[in-house]
């Protein structure tokens, strides 16, 4: 067992993810130095910092996304349920059926709403009928919050929906390939706040079923959603915590001053 | 004065302007430029464009005009009897020009005096031996109305060229006196010029639009005259190319409507999936060294001249596949009987058109955005199934307007059809026989020694319009395809 | 830590079994379609790289033997009696001596050369030598006697062309089997030329006059050169290049500097890009009728050809001057409208000297694109015309007749003999050496000037 550093954890979860001394270049930019964290299943967990942190490439790692671009490099290991998912065996096209991705700008293809949402589903063959796969798309639309609004519309084309239903629409869509962990990448930042309010009551309940990790880059959303935050600097985990702590009672100093605004 | 002269004496007087327009306006300040609105130069050219500008385009206009206006007034005294047809006059009339540049020629070189070219009559001279001592070789005798309107177009060519010479050079004298007046202090020489240079640009972007005009009136015009002769309905529908120079052609569009089809439909078939997959595979799976390699090399294709790819048809595909389908072939089918074919034609330009499509192709995948790909790789899919079934279907109406560009490509290339898809115009189902396309046919009716007012020739410019209006309407379509589609991620 | 995975799953939504160590049935499945489809992907390129070499292939092996040739170096007596009968040496005189009179010349010193060197002689008439060598050959030493009447009565080794036939033999084209139904050479001669060639006395060598020299007639392919051709070729581009860099970059700065949004703007546009996708023997009939029917001007002239395919190129350059010209930053025109230039001072003082390589390297490649083209010359008369004489100065370097190098190629091609084919690919060696230097020039220049903004 891998043994949270933080032993004042109010509610104690299985841990997700193990990441153990993890290193990402960029060429010969050394983006992420020596981190280490925990990530707890049924928790949301927050990576602040200022921008250029590494906190994205950071979560970038968590379901192999970087590998798209050549020049990334990652060492160290990444453990999901005990098993290094940068192991050679591992494909990461089974990994990122488990780990799901949420962006920053709201990515629906342009295909109708019904099959932006089945699209996971049908790719690794998750629904035997047709009948089992509108039934999967009806659950992660609703899970998604988003199913009174476009239960009328299903075979409309899913990038006419307004900026916060296009989003709510992208998470349904991670959601529909039944992950156990879902990593947002600064949600709601392409959002305005009622959207953004949407997008966050989601959030809080999706945390009933699933692991979630997100990158925001308002201190406030971190402190509305998660419980356990990680704050970056230049590459460097800082810090890592109970959300509660961290906003009120950093260890670090540079904690301290980011949360105070005055670095960032 | 020949006009090459007038021009030089325009120059020469626009260059002095600019000296005297220069000089003129440092003179009123003293030599002191910051009493002056714009700096000196800018009077110079004020003066020099004026000298020139004006005077330039009378004499363009009227390089163009004097000779149309003589050709009728000559035209009108050679008698109706002489020619029965349009096609006749315009003989009679280039013997007409001929025989007038002869006398000039005899004048020159001092066989004939001006006078004796004036007054020369066909009872009392051999005009024809006169002109072949001096090189200009007549066909026939010279017939008395002929000499007597060469002698006209010669007399009012003089005329017209004096009075050329002293209105262009009046005209510019003028423009340069005028100009050097208004030269003053506060003159605003600087806005004045750029005016002028404005019209200059503007003048030069509108040749875009003569061009298209010229090709369009061009086309019109001859096409016109190949409907008087020859029945437009024949021509659409005719299922029969048989021209014969003797008379009696027959000039239907269809087989060669069909062989440039059929042909381009080969050409698309080799081209869009090679390139299409070329394309993807070297934005989305090639490694940077590979793709250093591999796309250079295929631009290469690009920028081969199409007679390259002709004789490659002609000499190194049309008898290998001979070879492989021909008579004695090493499959012995025997469909294929000489080089020349649908086949070999269609192949090689399909060959051509590969990086044609696969740089477009490369253009329209990159601009689906990045988003859209992270969406499907990051749900688990694998790369082809995010090109399968987000990024193509993305870019799908990208492709089509640049399947159509590379389709209107084929259409109107000549090269390779002319060398490697035969002579014989002829509606078959068979790739392997030879048949011929539009600009093939282009190229064989104006090349060969018909005179231009026969159907024989005229045909062409029908061919050309045809091709023209088709290619200008896959084109639009396309291009505002692809502008849609560009805009839609924009 | 692995208990979490045998866990059922939240709202009974499926377990996911197997670790990830291990690839499940469907992801094997999966996979392997992504590796046929990137199999395709490379196989696609793959062809497309084998057609090029194929081509390249192709034009290399066919093309590279027209650079040589074979001559036959013969002694050859100039008889006085026969030569110059007045003895007075002038070469006005001597030129009433035709070719023809040179020809016997040829025969004796054949017959006597096998004679030396104990050749049979296989043909009862002497005459028939002669078919192994050029038919221009009697044409040669009758210019090299008239150019040096001193050399009468002496004996000259004289380097003639063989035939073509002999030529094609030496380089492995004709065969005996192939002269059997050949009336222009017999395979007798082939013997005899294979002990010459033993002697050292018939040898292939570079051939020079093949890139400078003139077109010859259909049945001398032997003596064809691409020189007055290039050159033909050459006073086209210069006609092009003097009137499509002014035009094309004059209407550059118009349309991306000046033009207002208008409906005369949104005509020249649509007009420039249709008709850089307009057929290229379109324009061929464009400049027939315009130029020749309607102006006037002179069938085959490299002016009418540069003409044409000016109005070719001009949109090609437009585009790719307007691209050059737009990626000069706003700031630079800011900066100089702000110390109290004018526009047009603005984009004349700053923005054209800053994008001027880009515009270069638009026109070479715009160039090469016309050099290359054959099409529309067919139309304006550059072909069936055969190339012989060099222009005899700058004016009719632009108004007489000539050929160009991509349609004197065509020419070369259309002729029946396969000697011409072997030219015609030697011509496509030095016309893509020509458009290979010229990219390359263009590749330079972009790298030399290249700059981010």
């Amino acid at each position: 067992m891998y043994d949270s550093p933080k032993s004042e954890t109010a509610v104690q979860h299985a841990i997700k993810i193990a990441a153990n001394k993890v290193q990402v270049y960029y060429g010969d930019t050394h983006a992420i130095k020596d981190v280490d964290v925990r990530i707890e299943d049924k928790t949301v967990t927050a990576f602040i910092g200022p921008s250029g942190c590494g906190k994205s490439t950071f979560l970038r790692t968590l379901n192999r996304m970087n590998d798209t671009i050549d020049i990334c490099r990652v060492e160290g290991e990444i453990l999901l349920d005990g098993e290094n998912i940068y192991d050679k065996r591992v494909d990461p096209v089974q990994l990122r059926a488990k780990v799901g991705m949420v962006f920053q700008k709201p990515n629906p293809f342009p295909k109708s709403i019904y099959d932006n949402i089945a699209y996971g589903p049908r790719i690794h063959g998750l629904a035997k009928t047709k009948a089992d796969l509108d039934d999967i798309v009806e659950k992660s639309l609703r899970r998604g919050a988003i199913w009174n609004e476009v239960k009328d519309r299903l075979h409309a084309p899913g990038t006419g929906l307004s900026g916060g239903q296009q989003q709510r629409l992208c998470i349904a869509r991670a959601v529909a390939t039944e992950p156990e962990v879902l990593l947002m990448d600064e949600p709601c930042s392409a959002l305005d706040p009622i959207a953004t309010g949407q997008v966050e009551e989601l959030i809080d309940e999706l945390r009933e079923s699933y692991s979630v990790v997100i990158v925001t880059h308002s201190m406030q959303q971190a402190a509305r959603v998660s419980q356990k935050t990680a704050f970056f600097h230049l590459g460097n985990l800082v810090e890592f915590g109970e959300t509660s702590q961290i906003f009120t009672n950093p260890k670090d100093p540079r904690t301290e001053s980011y949360i105070t605004g005055r670095i960032g | 004065m020949p006009a090459l002269w007038i021009f030089i004496a325009v120059l020469v007087l626009a260059v002095l302007g600019f000296v005297l327009g220069r000089q003129r306006a440092l003179a009123m300040v003293d030599g002191d430029s910051r009493h002056l609105h714009s700096l000196p130069n800018y009077y110079g050219f004020h003066v020099g464009i004026w000298a020139l500008v004006p005077a330039l385009l009378v004499l363009a206009v009227w390089l163009i005009v004097q000779p149309m206006l003589i050709d009728t007034s000559v035209q009108s005294m050679i008698p109706d009897t002489s020619y029965a047809t349009d096609g006749e006059l315009s003989l009679v009339m280039s013997d007409v020009r001929r025989v007038a540049d002869g006398l000039d020629l005899a004048v020159e070189r001092g066989a004939l005096t001006v006078e004796e070219a004036a007054t020369l009559d066909t009872g009392a001279t051999d005009v024809r031996a006169l002109l072949g001592n001096v090189g200009v070789a007549i066909g026939s005798d010279v017939q008395p109305e002929v000499l007597e309107a060469a002698q006209a177009y010669r007399a009012s060519t003089a005329t017209g060229n004096m009075a050329r010479t002293v209105i262009v050079l009046l005209l510019a004298l003028a423009g340069l006196g005028w100009a050097l007046r208004r030269t003053a202090p506060n003159f605003r020489a600087r806005n004045s010029v750029e005016k002028a240079t404005l019209g200059l640009l503007i003048a030069a972007a509108s040749i875009a639009i003569l061009t298209t005009l010229g090709i369009v009136l061009s086309l019109i015009f001859n096409t016109i005259e190949f409907f008087k002769l020859y029945p437009a309905s024949e021509f659409f529908f005719g299922t029969t190319w048989a021209p014969s120079f003797g008379g009696g052609s027959e000039l239907g569009i269809l087989p060669l409507f069909w062989g440039t089809f059929y042909i381009s439909l080969i050409a698309l078939a080799v081209a869009v999936p090679i390139g299409l997959f070329a394309a993807v595979y070297l934005s989305e799976y090639a490694g940077p060294k590979v793709r250093a390699v591999a796309k250079p090399m295929l631009e290469v294709l690009a920028g081969i001249p199409t007679i390259v790819y002709g004789l490659f048809a002609l000499v190194t595909v049309g008898p290998m596949l001979v070879n492989v389908f021909g008579n004695e072939g090493a499959l012995g089918l025997g469909w294929m009987s000489g080089g020349t074919a649908v086949m070999t034609a269609g192949l090689v330009m399909g060959i051509m058109l590969i990086p044609f499509v696969s740089s477009l192709s490369d253009d329209i995948i990159n601009s689906v955005p990045q988003a859209m790909r992270d969406g499907s790789l990051g749900l688990g899919a694998t790369k082809s199934e995010t090109l399968k079934q987000v990024v193509l279907p993305a870019a799908l109406p990208g492709i089509v307007g640049a399947v159509l560009l590379a389709a209107s490509r084929a259409i109107g290339e000549t090269m390779i059809v002319v060398m490697g898809a035969g002579a014989a115009a002829r509606l078959s189902l068979n790739p392997f026989e030879a048949m011929t396309t539009v600009t093939a046919k282009i190229v064989s009716q104006l090349t060969g020694d018909a005179d231009f007012a026969s159907p024989e020739a005229l045909v062409a410019f029908a061919l050309g319009m045809t091709l023209f209006v088709i290619t200008l309407g896959l084109n639009i379509f396309a291009l505002y395809i692809v502008r849609k589609y560009r805009e839609q991620y924009e | 830590m692995t208990d979490a995975t045998v866990q059922p799953g939240a709202e009974g939504r499926p377990v996911k079994s197997g670790s990830l160590l291990e690839q499940d049935a469907r992801t094997k499945r999966r996979n392997a379609a992504e590796a046929r489809f990137k199999f395709y992907g490379m196989a696609a390129v793959g062809i497309g790289v084998i057609f090029l070499i194929l081509l390249l292939v192709s034009i290399v092996r066919n093309g590279v033997p027209a650079f040589t040739q074979t001559f036959v170096t013969v002694p050859i007596y100039l008889p006085e009696d026969k030569l110059d009968k007045s003895g007075v040496r002038d070469p006005d005189v001597m030129r009433k001596v035709t070719t023809f009179g040179y020809a016997p010349l040829l025969d004796d010193a054949l017959v006597t050369k096998l004679e030396d060197n104990g050749i049979e002689m296989p043909f009862a008439k002497p005459s028939k030598l002669r078919d192994m060598v050029s038919s221009s050959a009697a044409a040669q030493v009758r210019d090299t006697v008239l150019a040096n009447p001193d050399l009468i009565g002496q004996t000259v080794d004289f380097k003639l062309l063989a035939s073509s036939r002999v030529d094609g033999y030496m380089k492995g084209r004709v065969t005996r089997e192939s002269l059997a139904r050949d009336k222009n050479l017999d395979a007798e001669h082939l013997d005899i030329v294979d002990q010459l060639h033993e002697l050292g006395t018939l040898e292939r060598s570079f051939n020079w006059a093949f890139i400078f020299g003139s077109d010859a007639s259909e049945s001398r392919p032997e003596q064809a050169g691409l020189g007055v051709s290039m050159v033909g070729s050459l006073f086209m581009m210069i006609v092009v290049l003097v009137l499509s860099l002014p035009i094309g970059v004059a209407a550059s700065i118009y349309l991306e500097e000046f033009a207002p949004k208008n409906r005369w703007t949104d005509l020249i546009e649509v007009n420039i890009s249709n008709l850089a996708a307009v057929p290229s023997i379109v324009f061929g009939i464009l400049g027939l009728a315009v130029f020749i029917q309607f102006a006037h001007l002179p069938m085959s002239a490299p002016l009418v050809g540069g003409l044409v395919l000016t109005l070719m190129t001009l949109p090609t350059i437009i585009i790719s001057t307007r691209a050059s010209l737009k990626a000069v930053p706003p700031s630079i025109r800011d900066a100089a409208l702000g110390v109290g230039a004018s526009k047009m001072q603005s984009v004349f003082h700053h923005v054209l000297p800053l994008a001027m390589p880009g515009i270069l390297t638009g026109t070479i490649l715009g160039l090469a694109q016309a050099l290359g083209e054959t099409a529309p010359l067919l139309l304006i008369g550059m072909v069936g015309f055969i190339a012989s004489n060099m222009p005899d100065g700058v004016a009719a370097g632009f108004l007489s007749p000539n050929s160009a190098m991509p349609a004197q190629i065509y020419e070369w091609a259309k002729r029946a003999d396969p000697a011409y084919y072997e030219r015609a690919w030697g011509g496509i060696i030095i016309l893509l050496v020509f458009l290979m230097t010229m990219n390359i020039i263009a590749i330079l220049l972009r790298r030399r000037f290249e700059r981010r903004w």
